[in-house]
């Protein structure tokens, strides 16, 4: 669709006409860089290669409630999701997140709490000049330009951001700050495609997925699963930071005579995560736990939705405490097949 | 996101509760207009206390009762706790039904032999209210039926007077070990089914109790010469939401909620043995 120029020294006055709650990555306590609403404080995004949270805490909130009650009583009130958001600088890799996620989110039964964020949601993506050292986004269908998933695709020139739309949405919100923006040139183009390759380039990790999803049944009682899960803690970071898990557990809380039931991120690591009432547990140590994370993400939702749940952000491997590497998983895994 | 929000329970209202055994009772529930929702047999629900928490429960009447649903519930964790304590009267959030539920129309003209263990009883009664209440659909039917001890069994009148008077019918109870007011079968569940030497002959299995009670039976059924396609098991899984969202009920790329819990055995075998 457009391809629209904005200068930098336009930023502040950029994010502040849009209509709607302005999401964008900031430096927190301890140098992490995470999402949050602009402060009107910003002049310019920060330095970052990603966040460490993944912005899917944005539509998929880490705790969110269900619906209130009163104790005791049963007359049930859901939240109404209202508010319009707009994330700036999501990276293509958290927004073909987003997707993935939405299938499942869509599928069979509507779940009203996801797709209503969803829905209310723009994203305008930051394409990466210089990917991680553990992305390999380019092995799972994604890539440091990739357009799934956004609205808008912005790319960092230096002096200024080339905004490409890529949906209706993105259209309707470059509208808003028409007279901030002008039109881009071929030789901007081309600018973008040399910074497109050169980014591919900066990715040095990669997975062969060739024949990975058929195979991983397969490789159910391999010795690989004991020797990949053998250090790991078991403290669920990696699907705690992973954009694509949207497990999750439910709850009730009760302060005084308000009450709601809420629902909270949860993590296939855990030991109580699958543990029935009656103590039996189908997924009894970090070896089968392991092996269901992968297959997860590898394999079922392969077999579900055609789609690898794994975007390549790298975020597991960069910090996970104990250094478990899901590309070395999954070399091991071919070398197995 | 009031009627289209499957995370939203409705109301129902506990009509009376029944002690089975030191830990099993029978909540019978209900909404303003009898049951709440249709089910079929096998199909589960979560039952909701708030601010206690909801779990869910495979519905144990039959859908030919109208007026009520059923619930033999084992006291283990928090919800089956409050559960127990509650009184008649005392309003319940509940939503449903779930699952697949058992395949009562390929039954149809078959023998069944109906297996279970302590709790398991409780989808299996469903089920054998289903076929009694269509008596003529089904062939001869066997319910061989077992617990630790005979405290243990739960429907005592259902398996000791209702069932065993039903036409056609034969009721096999065992329990465990010896007890000085048992004089009945002692001995585990799997091994009498052995003994009772079941032909597979248009004889549909059809088992539910504890994940190694059910392990074993399934052995002793393969040893009997029962096709996989023929044995039916129903699994329990941990389950949060019921609608195939949370993720945890999964084996392999099935939800246990969705596409269980009824399954075959020979659904099984293709399935990670992850149970």
């Amino acid at each position: 669709m457009s391809a629209m120029l904005l200068n930098k020294d336009k930023w502040p006055e950029f994010v502040g006409k849009l209509s709607g709650k302005v999401w964008v990555p900031k430096v927190e306590e301890g140098e992490a860089i995470r999402f949050g609403p602009l402060s009107g404080e910003e002049s310019k995004l920060p330095e970052y290669c990603n966040t460490r949270v993944p912005p899917k805490e944005i539509v998929f909130p880490e705790t969110e409630t269900l619906y209130c009650f009163q104790a005791d009583e049963h007359e049930m009130t859901a939240p109404e999701i209202d508010e319009r958001k707009i994330i700036i600088g999501i990276r293509p890799c958290d927004a073909r997140a987003m997707k993935i996620v939405e299938k499942l989110f869509r599928w069979d039964v509507d779940d009203p709490y996801y797709l209503k964020h969803r829905e209310l949601v723009t994203l305008v993506g930051l394409a990466c000049n210089a990917p991680g050292l553990n992305c390999f986004c380019t092995s799972v269908g994604g890539g440091p330009a990739s357009t799934e998933g956004l609205d808008i695709i912005m790319f960092d020139l230096e002096d200024r951001y080339l905004l490409e739309t890529i949906t209706e949405k993105g259209e309707a919100l470059l509208k808003e700050v028409e007279g901030l923006l002008e039109e881009a040139g071929q030789d901007v183009l081309a600018q973008k495609e040399k910074l497109i390759e050169a980014a591919e380039n900066k990715i040095s990790r990669s997975v062969d997925t060739e024949g990975i999803a058929e195979g991983l049944p397969g490789l159910w009682e391999d010795p690989l699963w004991k020797r990949v899960s053998a250090s790991c803690l078991g403290c669920g970071t990696c699907t705690y930071l992973c954009p694509t898990c949207h497990c999750f557990d439910i709850q009730d809380e009760t302060e005084g005579f308000e009450a709601r039931r809420y629902r909270t991120w949860d993590s296939c690591m855990f030991e109580e995560y699958t543990r029935h009432a009656s103590g039996h547990n189908p997924r009894p140590t970090r070896r089968e736990r392991t092996r269901n994370r992968i297959n997860h993400k590898y394999s079922y939702y392969v077999d579900k939705f055609d789609l690898i749940a794994c975007v390549g952000c790298g975020r597991c491997i960069n910090y996970c405490p104990v250094n478990i590497d899901i590309v070395e998983i999954l070399r091991q895994v071919k070398e197995a097949l | 996101m009031g009627k289209a929000n499957p995370l939203m329970p409705q109301t129902v209202t506990v009509l009376d509760i029944t002690t089975e055994t030191p830990d099993v009772k029978t909540l019978r529930v209900a909404g303003k207009e009898g049951i709440p929702f249709d089910f079929m047999p096998g199909q589960c629900a979560m039952l909701s206390v708030p601010p206690v928490g909801e779990a869910i429960f495979s519905i144990t009447s039959s859908p030919h009762c109208r007026d009520c649903l059923e619930f033999s519930i084992k006291r283990v964790g928090d919800v089956s706790g409050v559960l127990h304590e509650l009184v008649s009267g005392r309003q319940l959030g509940i939503r449903g039904p779930y699952g697949n539920g058992f395949p009562v129309d390929e039954m149809k003209g078959k023998d069944l032999l109906f297996i279970g263990g302590g709790i398991g009883l409780a989808p299996l009664r469903s089920l054998i209210g289903y076929c009694f209440a269509n008596r003529e659909e089904y062939g001869h039917i066997d319910i061989v039926y077992g617990a630790r001890s005979p405290a243990d069994l739960v429907r005592k009148s259902e398996i000791g007077e209702t069932w065993p008077e039903q036409p056609d019918s034969t009721v096999y109870l065992t329990v465990d070990a010896e007890f000085p007011d048992w004089s009945g079968h002692v001995g585990f569940v799997p091994s009498y089914v052995s003994e009772l030497a079941f032909t597979p002959e248009n004889r549909i299995a059809v088992t539910c109790g504890p994940p190694i009670m059910i392990k074993f039976v399934l052995q002793a059924l393969e040893k009997l010469n029962f096709a996989p396609e023929h044995v039916i098991t129903t699994l329990e899984m941990r389950m949060k939401c019921g609608v195939g969202k949370c993720g945890r009920c999964n084996l392999g790329s099935v939800y246990v909620c969705k596409d269980g819990p009824v399954f075959s055995l020979a659904q099984l075998n293709e399935l990670p043995s992850e149970y």
